[in-house]
């Protein structure tokens, strides 16, 4: 029978305990995901008990409150704190979303606090999105025009023209979505995944870009697309409220017309 | 010493930061041919021009009512209280019109007008007519205005393979012996690493230093590190008791509310349920400038007048504008008051508070870019190597208040400006000339001494007390009781510093270490914003002195300069406020009462 080894730091281990030094009326545990490549330890679950009376009501003031207070050495990005920077993603309560949009009233008992799934770890609660990056800019996602506008003159676009963007310029590039599929866990390396496409999509639909086929062409790849089986977690998981699987949908049905 | 591998760097130029000023100098310089290095301590499109919501100003006059770079100026001027450089502020409203047209053209995606023209909308203080009734002058993509120009600027430097170093904190300057700037060194998140740039020209492009305070829209990676830098390079930072409190934050989280959302039909009211604006700017009413609206609210607040339990904040009203016009113009502020105040917007008011939001101070430079310094007699000293754009500089193009919309303006004008320079200055590939040892090594010792600190003090408890004795005592209304005790507070709280302790002692990604460097940085800007505030006897503008209400051209109209040196000790002089204009298609707009 065949043997198989789990790759080193595979297991997660339990971790420190940190309590609450007073009684508190409304205490909530956090068990949150750590692991440092300085050391040589596998990644170990941290469990710190916070009082909630004493934090905001985002589950990114809780994170600050513990690096704050308790733990210094807690890693994670965040910046804007308003869910526009996209900084903050992780996988709260079993689903990725952006850490100061997060409610922590919305979670049911423990807060659970783990790294985007299925991306390599920096640090505790920091993904690698450099592979993510590069996806991004192998679809060339900004403006292509033959036809220059004219001199010192903006190009038009009507209203109506303008509408077919929204719900696709907004993207914070947070990539929960591409983080939640299966075919991007399984794939990532040639299938772009939901947020990619979602950002190629976005071109496709704008008015004033003229390079649509040459987009579609190079889109049309059994991996870098058609590893989509629509499961729609992308949508669903989106903090921001986007929906990547419909223009992954537009997308392939373009690619239907061309042929 | 021997502890850190360093790498070194050399290009024609060196950005650091890659906010909208950072990335459209960056922009500028690459498709023009200069090896140019973009260093940033977050992924470009997380910097906080990404927050920006209302809009960009520019006279593109899509609205058909005769607006004009005139008008823009003078409005600028008002603004400012007169404390802005009117040869600056020419610019900056003249170069308006071809640079919000390039980021349309770079694909910006504006909202639109009926005949398919990027849609303008009112904002506070922007006049037609040199004040007689408001303008649509606002250049809006919904109310995600920076959102949309950050993303197009960091495509279209995708498109030019701009060179980023991206979770690079950078730590200080590196000054040779004769005062030029030769580059900068910065830390690699990633992996520990020092990283040397060498660049003919060093941009900082950094930002504000909002989390100064307690309470502001700022992110808190807004700690204002090229400020900073700049002070310990031993140079001035100008105007810094000039800090905006942006009049709708959301009460509690801080979070911003746009102006645009008053510019779309949104009214304030006080717990009488009256619009008392109307009282305090009979013309402009809720679109007066953001520091009368701010003080206005502050006196109903103070007088009894404000809403909720505890009568200490105001309501913002949108439930009258259609539904309709809600979700075309303004999805994000309604989405962000459904998350961080449970309120829908088409049925209830926004509960708000002035909240600090933009320093008008920072590094001095000249319209071109290049920071300046006093030497003497010359008030315009340029610092070799050296510029400075956006909200870490202090053109000054916004003086003692800025106008809604000309921030995203003022980093996309000089950014602009700032690479045409360098494109002038700079020879392409030249030589770096070798740089002494010391100049490295002292900066790697300030490095060691964070990192390895061992203090009982958390960087935590230091900036919080930091930021609440800011609040309290560089606040809306001032007093010359409040803030010498400030200074005192300010002063005593920095030297907590010394006994700082961190726990994180790892290479990589070591947060404990960036936010510990971020809070000397903090700090040091704290000091000089409590200082500069203090010695200026009048009011003007964001700095309402209620020991002295009125302003004093006589006396005060001229920038505080303020330099600090290694002991946390502060020198201050001034600079003269540039009346002239830079050229005769408009004339100075004289001093007068400032009314709305």
């Amino acid at each position: 029978m065949a043997e198989f080894a789990l790759p080193k730091h595979s297991k997660i281990v339990k971790g420190k305990e940190y309590h609450l030094e007073t009684e508190a009326a409304n205490p909530k545990k956090v068990n949150v995901y750590r692991w440092s490549p300085d050391d040589d330890e596998n990644p170990r679950i941290d469990t710190y008990t916070i009082d909630l009376d004493q934090c905001g009501p985002m589950v990114l003031d809780a994170l600050i409150k513990i690096k704050q207070e308790i733990d210094s050495s807690l890693t994670f990005r965040r910046s804007c704190r308003e869910g526009i920077c996209g900084s903050c993603s992780m996988n709260i309560d079993g689903t990725n979303t952006l850490a100061c949009l997060k409610s922590i009233e919305d979670v049911k008992g423990d807060i659970n606090i783990y790294p985007l799934p299925h991306m390599e770890v920096v640090k505790d609660l920091v993904p690698d999105l450099s592979k993510a990056y590069e996806q991004l800019t192998s679809v060339k996602p900004w403006l292509q025009s033959k036809t220059k506008p004219e001199d010192g003159k903006s190009r038009k676009q009507s209203p109506e023209q303008r509408e077919k963007i929204d719900g696709l310029w907004e993207c914070v590039l947070c990539f929960s979505c591409s983080t939640s599929c299966p075919s991007y866990w399984w794939n990532g390396d040639k299938y772009l995944g939901p947020a990619v496409l979602l950002q190629a999509y976005r071109w496709i639909a704008d008015s004033r870009d003229e390079n649509t086929e040459q987009r579609l062409e190079e889109l049309e790849d059994s991996f870098k697309l058609y590893r989509c089986h629509t499961i729609m977690n992308c949508t669903k998981t989106c903090p921001k409220g986007l929906n990547p699987a419909k223009a992954i949908g537009e997308i392939k049905k373009l690619q239907l017309e061309r042929k | 010493m021997s502890d850190y591998e360093i790498i070194d760097h050399e290009h024609d130029v060196v950005v650091v930061g890659a906010g909208g000023a950072g990335l459209r100098a960056t922009l500028g310089m690459v498709s023009g041919g200069l090896k140019t290095a973009c260093i940033t301590k977050v992924f470009p499109t997380r910097s906080h021009t990404v927050a920006a919501q209302g809009g960009i100003g520019a006279a593109l006059n899509n609205m058909g009512e005769n607006d004009s770079w005139q008008f823009h100026m003078y409005d600028t001027v008002k603004g400012s209280d007169w404390l802005g450089d009117q040869d600056a502020i020419e610019y900056m409203c003249k170069e308006a019109i071809p640079s919000v047209t390039e980021l349309e053209n770079f694909g910006v995606p504006f909202s639109r007008t009926e005949d398919g023209e990027v849609y303008q909308r009112p904002f506070g203080g922007h006049t037609l007519d040199y004040g007689k009734k408001m303008a649509r002058r606002a250049c809006a993509a919904a109310d995600r205005t920076g959102h949309a120009i950050l993303h197009t600027l960091y495509q279209q430097c995708l498109k030019y393979q701009a060179e980023f170093f991206i979770e690079y904190i950078a730590l200080d300057l590196l000054m040779d012996d004769n005062g030029k700037c030769v580059g900068v060194l910065a830390l690699c998140m990633d992996d520990g690493k020092i990283h040397r740039f060498r660049g003919h020209q060093t941009v900082l492009a950094t930002g504000g230093y909002g989390r100064v305070y307690f309470s502001c829209t700022s992110a808190h990676t807004c700690t204002g590190d090229g400020n900073a830098m700049v002070l310990r390079a031993g140079l001035p930072l100008q105007d810094m008791e000039f800090v905006q409190f942006h009049p709708t934050g959301v009460y509690g989280a801080g979070v911003l509310i746009t102006e645009g959302s008053r510019g779309e039909g949104g009214y304030l009211t006080n717990s009488e349920g009256e619009r008392f604006m109307e009282r305090y700017a009979p013309t402009a009413k809720d679109l007066a400038s953001r520091d009368v609206v701010s003080r206005s609210m502050t006196i109903e607040i103070n007088e009894g007048r404000g809403v909720g339990p505890n009568k200490d904040h105001i309501f913002m009203h949108l439930e009258h504008i259609d539904p309709a016009t809600l979700h075309m113009r303004l999805p994000g502020i309604s989405e962000t008051a459904k998350i961080f105040c449970g309120v829908d917007v088409t049925k209830e008011p926004i509960p708000v508070l002035p909240t600090v939001h933009y320093n008008m101070g920072g590094i001095p430079t000249n319209y071109h870019g290049e920071v300046v310094t006093r030497r003497g007699d010359d008030q315009n000293s340029v610092v070799s190597g050296l510029m400075a754009i956006g909200e870490a500089a202090c053109v000054s193009v916004h003086g003692a208040n800025r106008l809604g919309t000309n921030s995203l303006l003022d980093i996309v004008v000089f950014g602009r400006a700032a690479a045409q320079r360098a494109l002038k200055t700079v020879e392409k590939g030249s030589f770096h000339a070798p740089l002494p040892k010391h100049v490295t090594d002292k900066i790697i010792a300030r490095l060691n001494k964070i990192r390895f600190s061992k203090g009982d003090t958390s960087v935590g408890e230091i900036r919080n007390s930091m930021q609440n004795a800011m609040q309290k005592h560089a606040a809306v209304f001032r007093s010359n009781n409040s803030m010498t005790e400030g200074v005192k507070k300010v002063d005593t709280i920095s030297k907590g510093i010394e006994n700082i302790g961190i726990k994180d002692r790892s290479m990589i990604f070591n947060t404990d270490l960036v936010e510990a460097l971020e809070l000397e940085n903090l700090m040091q800007q704290a000091i000089v914003t409590m200082k500069s505030a203090d010695q200026r006897k009048e009011s003007r503008g964001a700095h309402s002195h209620e020991d002295f209400p009125e302003r004093d051209d006589k006396n005060w109209m001229k920038h505080t300069i303020m330099w600090l040196n290694d002991k946390n000790k502060t020198k201050l002089d001034y600079r003269d406020v540039h009346l002239n204009t830079l050229t005769n298609e408009v004339a100075t707009v004289p001093p007068a009462a400032r009314v709305y």
